[in-house]
């Protein structure tokens, strides 16, 4: 991989118990790319990115993340929080998981915590007001309104979050997420559950985020619209390996990956493709 | 040694009162998932039934201890079980699918309920009793020292054995087992294929307090007492004993009941009897901490 | 045509049940009640003065309860069929909505400024100024629980035992060292907070049930050690002597130094209760303004959005477990204040006004209040520990009734009576976010 890549997976591998999940996965995320990461439902898609965002422990393998200045970071070795705090990398959840008692705002300022928790001297500051904090609160707010006009909720800012459609739940995950100024964003399946045309809004979103916010971007998605539309490069996954990899074109001409999805052997997609198209 | 080997007896007799009690909280916690804090009192109501039945039963004439103790189990099993129904419908069954503290809060208050009424019905003095079942063997004598396993220790272990082996084999191999662990892994899906869960779920709570109620008799002839506070510190033993077996697991539930007993009655001979229940209750902290699935229960992957 | 209507058959058929029905379920309801009274309540056991156990029945006792469960139970079941089941939604008119958020905001300032008037109206009733000051200890310790259970969703069932730390630490610094009021006070909260601390390490990776547990057995283990180590805290016999406060260094006596001379005016012992009540009134207003404005810091939004979800806690880059730790720390905190006021309020306290049920009561207050909200812990505490007063006299039903209203609390209302929660931060307008959306919290 001679490309700058911002995430080098190499020879990652899950184990739970005596199954293989992830089995010597390599793979690179380029930097300000969006990567896909594809493949049939329990390929271990969203076991990478349990072990990439820190919620799983890989049974061995490496992690590679290199900020824009040169420094790298083992992300295997860290845990939980820190990946976010201090590798920078956040994500989304396959279920949505957001505070639906909180507000759409405060979910945002939520997301600032660390900045906040810094600029309120560990609470101190804030606790008598001091102007330091003030200042940062309003420039939290401010990013958090920049962040809502972007996905069109800005209006709907004070509604409990648990009350918004199922589209722009989505988006909002999104944005708590990018209110964290990630290096890199791991988003999974963004697109289940969507409409057409709030998938457009999505890969919209997404396109803009790459272009203006230098994140760069790892997806797993079924939606094949939004991988085609928007993937720089894409890697599919089955039982656990991977079986391709390269640009959505050439994914989607390569007939294991249509073996793979249909469930059937390489030799009958090729047959089927030369049969058919 | 002799010592180590009396305090050895006692820790397994004390052992197994709490491993019935213990069953009730594993098989309620695998079923409902929740906590049944009122099960201790279900124990200590067992005991007042006892009591009360041994003295009518008495005043009757009777005589035969076999029989008078065969009468007041069954009665005991019989009414206390009828507790262990009326807690669950009035007090749990409406909030299950309520949240999560709601069901706990209930079961704090029922407990509380129960531990107030015996209070109220039956005064607030203990209530001793003379000894029904005497006599024992001396296995070992030497120095000055006997080892004695008295008749009524091996009631209660026998007791204990053969109602485990009744209970696993219920489980095991009847429809009424087979529903249970079908509910314990999914009632929605069970519910769907015909089980019916509200029954199965009140049979749980009905057996659970059936074994308590023989736990609280054999605490009275043990004892020689009851009293309506027993029921609270009884319970938190009984609750870290499931824990330490592996909730969800009847054979861990008597395991850690047994092996509960045997520390108490061990640290209460080699260290200090005040701080007894400070024992147990820290086994409880650091058993949570350390292993919460249990000795033989199965680990859980959090998923996210 | 003898056609029949199906539908209006089925809709009379699934009409309410009718009489047969009640009196069935009455029916079984008693007989139910006649055999789980039968021995308890038919039957009634004492031990004699010569140690042996008699007993004699009260059958009269006993078909008295069967009917009244009999009886009961019927004006139950008329009363669900005339309500409706619990959790039915009801179309609230918009001229009532109005006027009920208009006495919503009405009623914190209203409630404020009738507290501190209080002495003032009550001047010389003893009585409503001890029970105002027991209402206001129970405010103060509502509002520390709150911080834990209700913004953290940290189910603490041993959250006694930090008012316990607090009061001994006082307690045994002052009748010891002799340091005053005003310097064990921050000493007793830091104690407690260290406490909570430890508290917090080892139960981090436990949720709900069995983080209720494990803090209920902390809280017992605190009052077994209380009791048995004799030698530092007296055990049973608790401490006596524990000096009264005084008004930054004058104490309120009758004496030449004392308040009253130096102001002029005649002594009473009142002056000592009426500066009790505005003290726990202080601190309780102290508890509540930190509350507040920690909910608005970022300490405050990460307990809560701890509550609401855990992974996306962690996903975010929040220190979860340091946060648990300040929530249980900061609440503890509270109760050793709360504690140490307890211990100089009484003059003497004893290992037995420590037990789980107060940890219990205060868990109900919480609840009853709607876990998060200022308001319904304040008039939560005034109902719960109001009602408790009415109890006087017959205090052996008191635990019984108590544990009747949790279980008929939950049943109604679980989320408590304040049924919203307050956003911390708006842009446009502050509306208030429904409870049922609101997590309880697993751990």
């Amino acid at each position: 991989m001679s490309a700058d890549c911002i995430l080098n997976v190499d020879h990652l591998t899950m184990r739970f118990g005596g199954i293989v999940a992830v089995n010597d996965l390599s793979f690179g995320a380029e930097r300000n790319k969006i990567t896909a990461l594809i493949g049939p439902n329990g390929a271990g898609k969203t076991t990478v990115f349990n072990c990439i965002t820190g919620f799983y422990k890989p049974s061995g393998g490496s992690l590679k993340l290199t900020h824009d200045d040169g420094r790298k970071i083992q992300l295997e070795r860290l845990n939980d929080f820190r990946i976010s705090k201090q590798a920078k990398v956040a994500r989304t959840f396959q279920n949505i998981r957001l505070f639906p008692g909180m507000t759409a705002l405060e979910n945002l300022m939520v997301a600032q915590h660390n900045a906040l928790m810094l600029a309120s001297g560990l609470t101190f500051l804030g606790l008598i007001g001091a102007p330091s904090w003030r200042t940062a609160e309003k420039r939290a707010i401010d990013l958090s309104k920049l962040w809502l006009e972007r996905i069109g909720l800005l209006e709907r800012a004070d509604d409990a979050a648990g009350n918004l459609p199922y589209g722009d739940q989505r988006r909002l995950e999104i944005a708590r997420a990018m209110c964290t100024e990630p290096a890199l964003l791991c988003l999974d399946e963004p697109a289940a559950g969507l409409n057409a045309r709030e998938s457009a809004a999505l890969s919209e979103l997404l396109l803009s985020i790459r272009a203006e916010h230098g994140a760069s971007i790892l997806l797993i998605e079924h939606d094949m619209s939004v991988v085609m539309e928007i993937s720089d490069h894409v890697v599919v996954m089955d039982y656990g390996v991977k079986i391709s990899e390269g640009t959505p074109q050439q994914i989607r001409d390569d007939p294991k990956v249509i073996a793979a999805y249909l469930g059937a052997d390489e030799e009958e997609a090729i047959a089927v493709m030369e049969s058919g198209t | 040694m002799d010592y180590f080997a009396q305090q050895l007896i006692n820790g397994i007799v004390l052992g197994s009162i709490y491993g019935l009690i213990a069953i009730g909280y594993t098989m309620v916690y695998g079923i409902v998932g929740m906590i049944n804090f009122a099960h201790g009192d279900i124990f200590m109501i067992g005991g007042f039934i006892a009591l009360i039945s041994f003295l009518i039963l008495v005043s009757f004439g009777l005589t035969v201890v076999p029989v008078i103790l065969l009468i007041v189990l069954l009665v005991s099993m019989a009414i206390t079980a009828l507790y262990g129904w009326t807690v669950e419908r009035i007090a749990y069954r409406p909030l299950r699918h309520s949240f999560r503290l709601a069901p706990m809060l209930s079961a704090i208050g029922m407990s509380f309920v129960l531990t107030n009424y015996s209070q109220v019905a039956q005064g607030a003095r203990v209530k001793p009793v003379p000894p029904i079942i005497t006599g024992g063997y001396t296995l070992y004598e030497a120095d000055g020292f006997v080892v004695r396993l008295s008749n009524i220790q091996i009631i209660v272990v026998i007791t204990t054995v053969v109602l485990l082996a009744i209970f696993t084999w219920l489980v095991a191999r009847t429809r009424l087992g087979r529903d249970m662990r079908a509910c314990e892994q999914d009632q929605t899906m069970a519910a769907l294929l015909g089980v019916d869960v509200d029954r199965t779920i009140s049979m749980t709570f009905v057996i659970g307090a059936a074994l308590a109620a023989v736990a609280g008799m054999m605490y009275l002839l043990y004892y020689g007492l009851v009293d309506f506070f027993m029921g609270f510190v009884a319970g938190i033993k009984a609750f870290t004993a499931a824990v330490l077996g592996g909730i969800g697991s009847l054979p861990g539930a008597m395991l850690g009941g047994l092996l509960i007993g045997l520390i108490e009655t061990l640290w209460s001979a080699y260290f200090s009897v005040e701080y007894k229940d400070v024992a147990a209750f820290s086994i409880l902290i650091v058993v949570l901490i350390f292993l919460p699935t249990g000795l033989l229960g199965r680990p859980e992957v959090e998923k996210v | 045509m003898g056609v029949t209507t199906p539908a209006a058959h089925s809709s009379a058929a699934a009409q309410a049940p009718g009489a047969a029905f009640i009196f069935k379920k009455a029916l079984i309801s008693a007989l139910v009640a006649l055999v789980l009274f039968s021995l308890m309540i038919g039957v009634r056991t004492e031990a004699g003065s010569d140690g042996q156990l008699t007993y004699w029945t009260r059958f009269g006792d006993l078909a008295a309860m069967v009917a009244t469960v009999f009886g009961g139970s019927i004006v139950v079941e008329l009363l669900r069929q005339w309500w409706g089941p619990v959790g039915t939604v009801r179309i609230v008119p918009p001229s009532v909505q109005s006027g009920l958020a208009l006495a919503r905001r009405g009623i914190a300032p209203v409630l404020l400024t009738l507290t501190f008037l209080v002495p003032v109206i009550f001047y010389n009733e003893r009585y409503i100024l001890d029970l105002g000051i027991l209402v206001l200890t129970y405010v103060m310790l509502g509002w520390g629980l709150n911080v834990v259970v209700g913004l953290a969703g940290l189910l603490d069932l041993g959250y006694v035992a930090f008012y316990a730390v607090g009061a001994y630490s006082y307690a045994l610094l002052a009748t010891n060292f002799g340091l005053s009021f005003w310097i064990c006070l921050p000493l007793a909260g830091i104690l407690a907070a260290f406490c909570g601390v430890l508290l917090g390490f080892p139960v981090l990776r436990l949720r709900g049930d069995y983080l209720a547990i494990v803090t209920l057995a902390f809280g017992e283990i605190i009052r077994l050690v209380i009791i048995n180590w004799q030698s530092l805290t007296g055990g049973p016999n608790g401490v006596t002597g524990i000096p009264r406060p005084t008004l930054f260094g004058i104490p309120l006596t009758p004496a030449d130094d004392g308040l009253a001379a130096l102001l002029g005016i005649e002594f009473s012992p009142t002056h000592r209760i009426v500066f009790l009540f505005y003290l726990i009134l202080a601190l309780a207003l102290l508890t509540n303004w930190v509350t507040i404005r920690l909910r608005r810091l970022p300490i405050g939004r990460a307990w809560e959005a701890l509550r609401e979800d855990e992974v996306a806690c962690r996903a975010l880059g929040i220190n979860t477990t340091t946060t648990k730790l300040t929530a249980f720390a900061t609440g503890a905190m509270f109760g050793g204040l709360a504690g140490a006021f307890f211990a100089t309020r009484q003059g003497f306290i004893s290992p037995e006004s420590f037990t789980f049920h107060e940890s219990a009561l205060v868990l109900a207050i919480v609840v009853l209040g709607g876990m998060g909200s200022q308001l319904g812990v304040a008039l939560a505490a005034l109902v719960m520990i109001g009602g408790f007063e009415l109890f006087r006299g017959l205090e052996q039903f008191r635990m019984l009734v108590f544990g009747l209203a949790m279980v008929l609390l939950m049943i109604w209302r679980p989320r408590g009576l304040i049924g919203h929660r307050a956003p911390t931060v708006f842009l446009h307008h502050n509306q208030a976010i429904s409870s049922d959306l609101v997590k309880e919290g697993h751990g």
